[in-house]
């Protein structure tokens, strides 16, 4: 309230109706014409606390009871501490723990909270005033004063005098922020261009395709009808970017009965007597699609509701995702094994800029 | 004027409900129909051990005549209702019947658990009659149900194979269509290991090859381990994660800062 103009004081309804209308006040944006009346504050009600002694002790009481009964909720909280101890590592007793010590804090802050409101509402002056927001613009002679200030200012430095100086000035601001753009791009990927990055997985030809997360290799015979198994590439768990690695090569793995399947004729040879691969990376922004139907054949986005039909290779049929499923093209080793023909023949999850 | 407005707010005042009754009527409405749902639900459900003989044979396929022969045809061929039940196994009969989903009361896009309608002994010669019919998945041993597996390995195994459907907490979720994955609380541990080798319904088959019977047994290990502990985070409001929760918060906790507001707002007596 230190820049009250009214000194703190309180204007009356019929005082406030009186400076309401100082026309072409600075600071005023635009002037109604006609304004309704003000009609001022209602009368003033007293409250059962102004009227009644007895009920207003009554508020006090509660008061401070509240605020004893934070200290109270304080102590609760150093004692709940020191009662359920955690050392066990039981979750059961730090679940114990952690509530006991919850309740207390809670209590500590909520009856402040309570005894703060109920006091101001109950036992604080109630009357209403109003404090005038004074002109946001300065008088004349402020204004005057401190375009005098500046010019003092620019001639005494000579801002606008000695040129070379302030452009020098103005230059080496400009480059100071240039290390940061040079160490944020040092965060990126250096040395491989993230197109190429984006555009191409660890699956290779001949890679065998093997269990997540053991890493087993998975031989046809395994994949009986209606299975379905996570894949990942052979060696993954052995790299060292292997979570950056599987983030782009997991694959969905479902064996279906082969007259269900509808490939095109480009990809008739890219499944396997009814064991198809498809990359687990959704193409609308990259959810592991993994909920897969086994009557129906239809794989299910939990984030956006994508449905991917199987049997016509993973076509859209629901949701925000745009394009079907990467196909991996697979084949069998000659120890049964199932392994990558390529890698995808297209760019997996969600699309980025120079997709193409 | 300004005499008689006042008077009128001043009555309606005097007739307006507390302003915790509708919070309250809220909560009360929510503990019903909370209750009702948990009491529903609580269905029991019983083992025993699996004998077969040729008699169990003979009294399944007169059961299966009474029961099933409807929708899955006389000789269990399958009709256009129903499919084959040739080679599905003894295994996924008592998963079907044993957890009362077969026989279904009515066509859907997915036959829904309910009060187990046969006895275990009935279950049992069920079984024993379609798995005369052809070999398929087995009864599982004992030794994969007794959860005492390595629940960290089955924690993996769960949310690299099961997770997406039925939950990270085993607590369900929704499929396409009307269609949905069950939670897995309260499941027998036979029951668990049923439902991965013959995959019920849209469940896709876990196979021994795929993922194997000491993988299963973790699994079980795991789905009890979270069933037996409590959540480190106080109420886990049904597992289901950010819809529960957020429901929760925009109920429960935006409501009593709405009614905070109106408190702290309203002038006093």
């Amino acid at each position: 309230m230190a820049q009250d103009d009214n000194g703190g004081t309180e204007i009356t309804p019929a005082a406030s109706s009186a400076v309401d209308h100082r026309p072409g006040d600075p600071g005023t944006a635009v002037m109604v014409q006609n304004a309704p009346e003000n009609p001022g504050f209602p009368p003033h009600r007293p409250r059962i606390t102004d009227k009644d002694p007895r009920k207003e002790r009554r508020a006090e009481r509660t008061v401070y009871t509240l605020f004893y009964v934070s200290i109270v909720g304080s102590i609760w909280a150093i004692a709940a501490y020191i009662a359920f101890p955690i050392e066990s590592g039981k979750i059961s007793d730090v679940r114990v723990s952690t509530l006991a010590i919850g309740l207390g804090m809670a209590l500590a802050l909520l009856a402040i909270g309570f005894g703060a409101v109920h006091w101001a509402k109950a036992l604080m002056h109630d009357k209403e005033g109003i404090d005038l927001r004074h002109p946001v613009q300065g008088s004349e002679e402020t204004r005057e004063r401190s375009v005098e200030i500046f010019q003092q200012a620019d001639q005494e430095s000579g801002f606008g005098r000695r040129t070379l100086i302030r452009n020098s000035l103005i230059g080496a601001l400009v480059a100071f922020p240039l290390p940061a753009i040079v160490l944020f791009r040092g965060l990126g990927p250096m040395n491989e261009d993230p197109v190429k990055l984006l555009s191409h997985t660890m699956w290779r030809k001949g890679m065998r395709l093997t269990r997540d997360p053991s890493g087993t290799p998975i031989k046809a015979s395994d994949v009986t009808i209606g299975s379905v198994f996570h894949v990942i590439p052979e060696g993954l768990n052995d790299k060292e970017d292997a979570l950056n690695q599987k983030a782009k090569a997991a694959v969905l793995l479902m064996r279906l009965d082969p007259k269900d399947l509808h490939p095109s004729p480009a990809k008739k040879d890219w499944a396997y007597d009814g064991i198809v691969a498809y990359s687990k990376i959704c193409t609308h922004v990259g959810c592991p699609v993994a909920l897969y139907e086994q009557q129906t054949h239809h794989l299910l986005c939990p984030c956006h509701q994508s449905q991917f039909d199987i049997t016509h290779e993973a076509r859209v049929i629901f949701g925000p995702a745009s394009r079907p499923l990467p196909q991996l093209p697979i084949e069998v080793d000659a120890d049964g094994y199932l392994v990558a023909q390529s890698d995808f023949h297209e760019p997996v999850g969600p699309s980025f800029w120079e997709r193409h | 004027m300004r005499e008689t407005t006042h008077k009128n707010a001043r009555k309606r005042k005097t007739g307006r409900r507390h302003p915790l009754a509708t919070v309250a009527l809220i909560a009360i409405g929510l503990g019903l129909t909370g209750g009702a749902y948990a009491a529903f639900n609580a269905t029991g459900s019983s083992a025993d051990a699996a004998t077969s003989s040729s008699s169990d044979v003979a009294s399944g396929k007169k059961l299966f005549q009474a029961n099933c022969a409807t929708c899955h045809g006389l000789e269990a061929q399958g009709t256009d209702e129903a499919p084959s039940l040739i080679g599905v196994g003894a295994a996924a009969v008592d998963f079907q019947v044993g957890t009362g989903r077969m026989p279904m009361a009515m066509q859907g896009p997915q036959a829904e658990q309910k009060p187990v309608q046969f006895t275990q002994k009935e279950i049992d010669q069920l079984a024993a009659y379609v798995a005369s019919l052809a070999p398929g998945a087995a009864i599982p041993d004992e030794r994969y149900l007794d959860g005492n597996g390595d629940a960290a390995k089955g924690a993996e195994l769960f949310r690299v194979n099961c997770a997406m459907c039925h939950n990270v907490a085993g607590a369900g979720g929704a499929l396409t269509q009307g269609k949905f994955a069950p939670s897995l609380h309260g499941v027998t541990a036979r029951h668990i290991y049923e439902a991965m080798i013959t995959g019920p319904q849209n469940m896709p088959v876990f196979n021994d090859r795929n993922i194997t019977p000491e993988g299963k047994r973790d699994i079980i290990t795991y789905l009890q381990y979270i069933q037996k502990n409590p959540s480190p985070g106080g109420f886990e409001l049904g597992s289901l994660g950010p819809v529960a929760e957020g429901l929760f918060i925009w109920i429960f906790g935006l409501g009593s800062i709405v009614a905070l507001t109106v408190w702290i707002t309203a002038k006093s007596n």
